[in-house]
């Protein structure tokens, strides 16, 4: 029973719509691994709106949104273990087959092999530590999805008067959150001179509740020993350096920080598969497999997505990718096409693209390194424009999704720069 | 009426109550926080030092040499992580060799193995991670790492096995003194005892006062540190201590006991004695500090900073001693290296109240202690036989550092158990990792919550619950 074609691991967006995709491509011999007690992952503490108008043409709730997914996984007959946490990954030795150790209850420490594996961890919030913000370390500074957790999941009052640091999307909708909830919040700082948040966020979180976005701030000081008394907001200059001039007090019981994802990589840094430090995810070729054969890589685990209807995409892409490598292989003797960054753009996902496997439309993914007005996104190889599409506005917090032909890789040479070419105007 | 009572429940307190506890008294530790090692020991540098840098003759000296040949022993009865990875001092000036032969004198004179000097280039074949810039530097093997809490709780829990009774969440507002002996009038109601000993810390020169016209001053040492995630760990194998020059006193590089990289601390003296708060200028010379001694580190990597405040005593020396009040017993101004001279300095109170009260050995005080079991740290068998026996352990809840729910409730359940947030990481790790209890931190408190009977917006992450009568656990 410890042997499959495929271990999923990971049961929120990404793993099932993964899973799904793998039984529909014909793989029956597979498991879904998810360490909470039920399937759904991060969705079912967003309670809120706006999920599912890409996939479904219509608007759900998170918990929704998950539930029509744990219903395909149930209708499709697909196993999965629940309170089961990886442990590790690895490759057997002289073997393709792949070892993944879990733990449970009900398992206790096993070791199950596969012959493909997807890894969709997700991510986890970046903590206070790691901003690096001095004062002191009292109750009542959260990370804005721990926050969610406890208010949605919970039921729990955790404060009365609020300040939130970072404007990525959680923050936002824990804004209106608190708001609904009965707190007050007095500001939203954002270091950057724009916001890490989709507009609609914006407008419907902020701008509705009048919540003050404070652009180009960020808290320079905690204060409260035991309790969280208030905190210091300053505005920064172009190099992000707090003005002290500028410092001003915020008296609150609550501190939420929305100051980005991290996928969470632990497992697939301990299998020795690399990681792209752009994204802090595996590096993935155009089959979004890593650099371990068989191993696969979507969701939130690979680069932060701003919607989860374009993880669901992604992944079953993963999921039919690993279903070809269970089935027959994915091709060999392809040519070997590598992805550069140029003006603009952060990273692509993926980064390589073998033209043997590569799929009659293959996505590039990426993000902005700033915010673009009417300019146009390039995909070039040597002299030959691939793609050339028109923007009239880039940002950061929206990833890009262009479309690459398969028809077009023929004339493509061992590099295609993928970048925005900004024109004058 | 006990025969002693101890004021403060940090390394220092609990060293003392252990010890006492293998004499036929009783015996009653009195604390202001909800927990024990909430002060000075919880927030520190985490070495057991040698004892090649204090001064020869001073209390320091000997405690320190004396505390440091037993932590290995305690380590192992009583069950908290211990490791001797040796220590460096490094030198990175010709002209200061001399003061790396003057440690290297102090090692002899205060009776401690293992300390020789090496070159530069020895340094960095031993530490490959160490700069350019290191000429030469001080090897002292039998310096070691330990974890604090594990070590404060493991004396305490030992000695509540051994009959101590602690008495939490309770402040020491007066004490007074009779025939009978002391009256101590605490938020929780009164203590009496015929010995006091004055453990209290950071405060320790306020609870001196409230019985004796003598003076002593304590000062606040503030030490900022930074904590590196356990990818960090491996930079430096040995803590790495830079030689004090007319520079400053330099920080120190290390990895921990559980293999996070720290370094720290600064050194300012400050008023507010409570003022943990850390500053972007401290842990700038932090970071400024430390890479003169290594290359390259990590703070990329960093997934917290604290700072703690050290007791700072007025004459240099660590002061033990029976005040100018018969049965009133200080142990103040324990900075550096007090928390390897903990286990020492409780010997030492035990003389002293030997010289009060005659001390007759118990029959069956039990020397050893079972700690919570780290289930990271157990073989796939293990693991298996543990979670066959009790379901929790396949449980885990702090994904970060593989903490099992059944550790969770062991930390909550057990005698001297945790009641907050910052109790149950102190003696789990759950909430100690690279996401800092952004996941298991509302587990955790639903867990308490069942425990203590309350909601779980009122389960705290430190302090005293506004409802907390002082318990005591015996």
């Amino acid at each position: 029973m410890n042997k499959y074609d495929l271990i999923v691991i990971g049961g929120g967006p990404a793993g099932m719509a993964a899973a799904i995709a793998a039984k529909k491509a014909g793989i029956d011999d597979l498991v879904i691994l998810e360490r909470d007690s039920v399937l759904g992952g991060i969705l079912n503490q967003c309670i809120h709106n706006g999920f599912g108008l890409h996939t479904f043409k219509e608007e759900l709730t998170g918990p929704e949104y998950a539930e029509k997914y744990a219903d395909m996984v149930r209708q499709e007959g697909i196993p999965f273990e629940l309170d089961t946490m990886v442990l590790s990954v690895e490759k057997i030795q002289d073997s393709e087959l792949k070892a993944v150790t879990v733990i449970s209850s009900k398992l206790g420490v096993a070791t199950l092999t596969a012959k493909a594996v997807v890894l969709a961890m997700g991510c986890r919030e970046r903590p206070r530590g790691a901003l690096n913000i001095p004062g002191t370390r009292p109750q009542g500074v959260y990370t804005a999805g721990t926050a969610q957790k406890l208010v949605n999941l919970e039921g729990a009052h955790i404060g009365k008067e609020v300040v939130i640091l970072g404007s990525g999307d959680i923050g936002l909708i824990m804004a209106r959150r608190m708001t609904l909830e009965g707190a007050h919040v007095a500001a939203v700082a954002e270091l950057m001179p724009y916001s890490s948040g989709l507009k609609r966020n914006i407008v419907q979180c902020l701008d509705d509740y009048d919540i003050p976005l404070l652009l180009s701030h960020t808290v320079v000081d905690i204060k409260g020993n035991e309790k969280l008394e208030g905190v210091y907001i300053a505005q920064v200059d172009d190099n992000r350096a707090p003005i002290e001039s500028t410092k001003k007090y915020y008296p609150c019981d609550t501190l939420l920080l929305s100051c980005g994802l991290i996928p969470e990589n632990e497992l697939t840094g301990g299998a020795g598969i690399s990681i792209d430090p752009r994204t802090n995810g595996a590096l993935v070729n155009e089959s979004l497999e890593t650099d371990m054969p068989g191993v696969f890589s979507c969701g939130n685990v690979l680069h932060v997505h701003d919607l989860v209807d374009f993880v669901s995409e992604e992944s079953a892409r993963a999921g039919e990718a690993a279903a070809k490598y269970i089935r027959h292989g994915l091709g060999e003797g392809g040519k070997s096409i590598e992805l550069k960054t140029g003006n603009g753009v952060r990273y692509t996902v993926p980064c390589r693209i073998n033209t043997a496997n590569a799929p009659d439309l293959t996505h590039i993914r990426f993000r902005v390194t700033d915010v673009y007005k009417n300019v146009s996104i390039i995909v070039k190889s040597g002299d030959t424009e691939l793609i050339r599409k028109k923007s009239q506005i880039l940002v950061p917090s929206e990833m890009v999704d262009v479309i690459l032909k398969k028809d077009k890789l023929s004339s493509a040479s061992d590099t295609i720069e993928v970048f925005i070419e900004e024109v004058a105007e | 009426m006990y025969d002693v009572a101890i004021i403060g429940a940090g390394a220092v307190g609990c060293a003392a109550a252990m010890e006492l506890s293998k004499y036929e008294l009783s015996v009653c530790v009195i604390e202001k926080n909800s927990d024990v090692c909430e002060g000075t020991t919880k927030a520190n540098s985490a070495i057991a030092h040698a004892g090649f840098d204090a001064k020869p003759g001073t209390l320091k000296a000997k405690l320190n040499v004396r505390g440091s040949k037993l932590m290995g022993e305690l380590a192992e009865k009583l069950d908290f992580a211990y490791k001797q990875n040796g220590a460096m001092v490094l030198c990175f000036d010709e002209n200061d060799i001399s003061g790396l032969e003057e440690l290297k004198k102090r090692a002899e004179l205060n009776g401690v193995q293992g300390v020789s000097i090496i070159t530069g280039d020895k340094a960095r074949e031993l530490e490959p991670s160490l700069t350019d810039s290191v000429c030469a530097a001080l090897l002292a093997e039998t310096s070691a790492i330990i974890c604090p809490f594990e070590m404060t709780l493991a004396f305490a829990e030992n000695a509540c096995e051994n009959g101590v009774v602690f008495r939490l969440s309770s402040r020491v507002e007066g004490i007074s003194k009779s025939d009978k002996g002391f009256v101590i009038k605490t938020s929780t109601g009164e203590v009496t005892a015929s010995i006091v000993i004055n453990a209290a810390g950071l405060y320790a020169d306020e609870i001196h006062s409230m019985v004796s016209s003598t003076p002593l001053g304590i000062t606040a040492r503030r030490g900022e540190y930074l904590l590196m995630d356990k990818a960090a760990g491996g930079a430096v194998s040995r803590t790495i201590f830079q030689l004090p020059t007319k520079m400053g006193k330099g920080v120190l590089v290390t990895p921990t006991v559980h293999g996070n990289l720290l370094v720290g601390p600064t050194a300012d003296n400050i008023e507010d004695k409570d003022d943990v708060s850390t500053t972007s200028k401290g842990l700038g010379d932090v970071k400024a500090k430390a890479s003169l001694s290594v290359k390259n580190i990590p703070f990329g990597k960093v997934i917290t900073s604290f700072s703690g405040n050290r007791a700072v005593g007025d004459t240099g020396d660590f002061i033990i001693q029976q005040s100018d009040v018969k049965g009133f017993i200080d142990a103040a101004g324990i900075e550096s290296p007090g928390l390897t001279s903990a286990p020492a300095i409780g010997e030492y109170l035990c003389e002293i109240v030997s010289g009060i009260t005659e001390l007759k050995p118990k029959n069956n005080y039990k020397d050893t202690r079972k700690g919570i079991v780290h289930f990271n740290s157990l073989s796939y068998s293990e693991r298996n036989e543990l979670i066959k026996k009790n379901a929790a352990y396949g449980k885990i809840v702090c994904r970060c550092e593989t903490v099992t729910e059944g550790e969770i409730l062991d930390a909550i359940n057990r005698p001297l158990g945790a009641t907050t947030l910052d109790g149950v990481k102190r003696r789990t790790r759950a909430g100690m990792g690279r996401c800092q209890a952004g996941f298991c931190s509302p587990v955790t408190m639903k867990l308490l919550a069942e425990k203590l009977g309350i909601k779980v917006e009122q389960v705290r992450k430190n302090g005293v619950y506004d409802t907390d009568r002082g318990h005591c656990d015996e």
